[in-house]
């Protein structure tokens, strides 16, 4: 017999007195029922939002870059800052399910599917920031190495932006193809559960025929393992690459070693933010409150506590460099442009701080871990921050820099800049009402596969376990 | 294709699944699969399957990636057009490890999902006939092909003894077609279960 031990001192992963059938009704009934007014006028909102931010592109595209505030100095503003803050919160989906996979945390079952949507989603938001900055959108095709008309003219495999467009592209794709070789066993409970000849057919189609036979099971386990491995180094690549964007230029403030691994422990913290804002809502609004419980909250906010102090480590070793390594312009940009409170964005500096840094240490107690309310209010405040810390970034260093001829004058947005950020929000949150509708927003296999391990009324079981020595254990379980 | 015999056995319950399966094979039946809504672990030892080598095709695509990243650059690069960046070698390595990184792991994992559709047969619109619906919910569905000397009945008995809540004899065919599920299999029924 295979032995599902798990020491009862751990927290359960499933709450109630649960069955496999129970587990899939409590996790299909939401998206069987008939959608509910909060989520038309959710979704509603969501759609216009979209809209606005389509005219936005639309004005972008028809008349140019021009529409945005940029210049000759800052030529990267909220744009490229927004690009990065979502390529950040597409991080925590991937770790979530490839990094504790790999680690074997059972917790990750709860919030894994919700969280590789947003990853998903958050990729496509992000996508849109460098593809319509580049103006002349139409030609975007240009970042394609192919033998073409044009000399053949290839793309520079030496730039970091070029690495950026496979490493996106690349992480786009792969974290589809692992989100959805997931979901086929889900649609597949799905699809036998419907009641009409539409549903099941739709399902049918989404199921890709999947009947749960241990052959395809056993293979679908190795081909999740592999597609975990291959991810986990994908997704610390990523964000490192995007930290090349910066890093490999030669801009006070840009030019740091440190990059990779601050840029990766920044995803990882805005990512686990968003997954937070994002659970506690859909745990709520679908009473899935056994499944997604308090025990995955407090874990998550431990991450953000650490990767949070990561971050404030990386700023204090920061201006620690630009006092120490005594160039004037790093300085400059350290100590005046940022850490200046009354410097022109000294104001965006000191935000920043004060959302990633200061605020997080708040979850060093237990008790503000485990309040849904201190969390989705801290979820908030952290992506204010990290999209500060973006902005800071960006703009501090662009905007005075080695000549001061080329100085820029205060850079704000036009309603044009933030109506195109807005109408990401838009397409982030318009996929994600359709995926909370439509798909199980919990991996059903896989609350199974630990239920009887991890699940409340399983674990009292487990004391006869614990009371057996270990020759005892290897003989009564042996197979 | 072939309509054929299968004797089917439900259970509710891994931990006497897996003794059944011992029963039965001992028995000497073969067991065509077993049907199963999350992945048992050790289930496939227990049946005799041998391990899968999907890992295996994994690193052979990731190479492809690999060796395609580092011919297609250096071939551009030193060949086709070589730039003058700077005076910097036109063979430059270390610049492009991330694009070959991004396209060993596009590689692997786009081949791998595609060698698994195809080795497990799924496709969107692909149908397979379905033992039992409860299979993607709370039901172990053992099936096992009947031979020209099975005995439905003395089978469905001995699955029966070893725990089986549910058996019958089904007549399918086996393999998998293009459709629709809407011809033979009836919707589910809210109140079946409740």
């Amino acid at each position: 017999m295979h032995i599902k031990y798990e020491s009862q001192l751990r927290e359960p992963l499933v709450y109630g007195n649960k069955d496999y059938h129970q587990v899939t009704e409590d996790i299909v009934r939401p998206i069987e029922a008939k959608p509910t007014r909060l989520w038309y006028i959710g979704f509603f909102i969501a759609v216009t939002l979209l809209m606005f931010g389509v005219y936005s592109v639309y004005r972008e595209v028809t008349y140019g870059i021009g529409q945005w505030n940029l210049n000759k100095t800052i030529g990267w503003g909220w744009d490229i800052t927004n690009f990065v803050w979502w390529v950040g919160i597409g991080h925590a989906g991937t770790l979530i399910s490839a990094v504790l996979l790999l680690f074997r945390q059972g917790w990750r079952t709860g919030v894994n599917r919700a969280a590789e949507a947003m990853t998903i989603f958050a990729v496509m938001c992000a996508g849109q920031f460098p593809i319509f900055h580049m103006g002349r959108v139409w030609m975007a095709f240009f970042v394609m190495p192919y033998p073409n008309s044009r000399g053949p003219l290839w793309v520079n495999f030496n730039s970091p932006l070029l690495w950026d467009v496979f490493a996106i592209s690349t992480y786009f794709t792969v974290s589809l193809l692992f989100w959805y070789s997931g979901l086929l066993p889900d649609f597949a409970t799905v699809r036998d559960r419907a009641f009409t000849k539409l549903r099941k057919k739709l399902y049918g189609i989404a199921a890709f025929g999947w009947t749960g036979s241990t052959k395809h099971w056993q293979r679908h386990e190795s081909l999740s393992l592999v597609l975990a491995g291959l991810s986990t180094p994908l997704v610390l690549s990523v964000h490192t690459i995007v930290s090349f964007d910066f890093a490999t230029s030669v801009i006070p403030g840009w030019h740091t070693t440190i990059f990779p691994p601050y840029f990766v422990a920044g995803a990882i913290f805005s990512g686990f933010a968003m997954v937070q804002s994002l659970l506690v809502i859909v745990r709520k609004v679908f009473g899935l409150e056994d499944y997604i419980t308090i025990g995955h909250i407090d874990l998550m906010n431990k991450v953000i506590v650490l990767t949070g102090s990561i971050v404030g480590i990386a700023y204090l070793t920061e201006l620690f460099m630009g006092w120490y390594s005594q160039n004037k312009y790093e300085g400059y940009t350290f100590w005046y442009s940022r850490a200046y409170l009354f410097s022109p964005y000294g104001w965006s500096y000191w935000g920043m701080m004060a959302c990633n840094v200061i605020s997080p240490q708040i979850f060093w107690s237990r008790k503000m871990r485990r309040n849904v309310f201190v969390t989705f209010f801290m979820s908030i405040i952290v992506n204010i921050g990290m999209w500060f810390e973006r902005f800071v970034i960006i703009v501090t260093s662009l905007y005075r820099d080695y000549l001061p001829s080329s100085w820029s004058v205060y850079y704000s947005p036009t309603i044009w800049e933030i109506g195109f950020y807005m109408g990401t929000f838009g397409l982030f949150f318009t996929c994600f009402f359709l995926f909370a509708k439509y798909f199980p927003v919990i991996a059903v296999a896989e609350i199974k596969y630990v239920l009887k391990r991890s699940g409340e009324s399983y674990k009292p079981g487990m004391t006869k376990l614990e009371a057996e020595t270990a020759e005892e254990f290897a003989h009564n379980h042996a197979h | 294709m072939a309509q054929k015999k299968f004797v089917v056995g439900c259970f509710d319950d891994e931990a006497t699944l897996f003794p059944a399966v011992k029963q039965v094979r001992n028995a000497g039946y073969k067991i065509k699969d077993v049907y199963t809504p999350f992945p048992v672990h050790g289930l496939d030892h227990a049946l005799g399957m041998r391990e899968t080598s999907i890992h295996t095709a994994g690193f052979i695509y990731g190479i492809t990636g690999t060796t395609t990243a580092i011919s297609t650059i250096s071939w551009i690069f030193t060949k086709d057009w070589p730039l003058n960046i700077g005076g910097k070698p036109h063979f430059a390595l270390p610049a492009w490890i991330p694009i070959i990184f991004e396209l060993t792991v596009l590689f692997a994992a786009v081949g791998m999902v595609l060698t698994f559709c195809y080795l497990c047969q799924l496709a969107p619109g692909v149908k397979k006939h379905h033992f039992h619906k409860r299979a993607t919910d709370d039901l172990f569905v053992m099936v096992i092909e009947c031979t020209d000397k099975t005995n439905a009945d003395d089978l469905q008995a001995l699955l029966k003894t070893n725990g089986a809540v549910e058996t019958e004899t089904q007549v399918a065919e086996d393999g998998w077609w293009f459709g629709t599920y809407d011809k033979e299999d009836d919707l589910y029924n809210q109140k079946q279960l409740a």
